[in-house]
């Protein structure tokens, strides 16, 4: 499945400060790892072991991941993944 | 520097007593790349909480398409300390993912929740998590043809 992924500004530094890239996978932890095998080390700023990283929102057609399942969710081609680190502190 | 328009910093405070005991947060927008504060965007505390702020998922989403769609940048993240200084706390240093943005803080401590004067607010950089302080000037932006 080809999609597009937008890549928030703290995590451009990988994409050659590209705001968004094109991303292939039938599920959202493919397409990372697709990511990760063009733009080395960007998988590990979102994902930690087998989940997303806490503080990273990500976002499949709008719906954020942690209710479709996560990094399993399914991807069609022409979905848009958008990735938003969390606005957050104490 | 920081130059904050003196109605956002009296929406910006009143939003912090309005919250009180309870953390308040929100983003001042500005044109992509002037650096200039201009647009105010109170958020949801998602955590509700004394102690932690975090913007809510959704809305979140919203509002970077909204930034995306007019061409803005979050110039300022702020938030509301309610029983401290206003300092970035660990947690807030160790979470600022936003390396552009002046993240501004406001104390509604020892009772500063209370009455309707102005409270300082103080702004920093945070990047890589080193904080630097940075003065506030409220007042029109500089180059604005509004007079004082």
């Amino acid at each position: 499945m080809a999609v597009e992924v937008k890549v928030p500004t703290i995590l451009r530094t990988y994409t050659g400060g590209d705001k968004a890239v094109p991303g292939s996978g039938g599920t959202l932890g493919e397409v990372f790892d697709d990511l990760d095998s063009r733009h080395p080390g960007i998988k590990e700023r979102v994902v930690d072991g087998g989940d997303l990283r806490r503080f990273v929102n990500v976002y499949v057609n709008d719906e954020d991941v942690r209710f479709t399942g996560g990094l399993d969710t399914s991807l069609s081609d022409g979905d848009t993944v958008v990735i938003l680190p969390a606005v957050a502190g104490g | 520097m920081l130059t904050v328009d003196p109605e956002i910093a009296a929406a910006i405070i009143a939003h912090a007593r309005r919250d009180h005991p309870d953390e308040a947060c929100g983003v001042v927008a500005g044109p992509a790349g002037s650096d200039q504060a201009i647009r105010h965007v109170p958020m949801l505390n998602a955590a509700m909480s004394p102690t932690f702020y975090e913007f809510d998922s959704a809305e979140l989403l919203r509002l970077y398409q909204d930034l995306e769609a007019r061409d803005e940048e979050p110039v300022v993240i702020y938030h509301s300390h309610t029983a401290t200084k206003a300092y970035p706390s660990r947690t807030d240093i160790a979470l600022a993912q936003e390396p552009g943005a002046h993240y501004v803080l406001v104390s509604t401590a020892d009772g500063a929740h209370e009455g309707d004067g102005p409270l300082p607010l103080r702004s920093y950089r945070i990047v890589d998590g080193e904080v630097t302080e940075e003065e506030v000037r409220v007042g029109e932006p500089a180059g604005s043809d509004r007079t004082e």
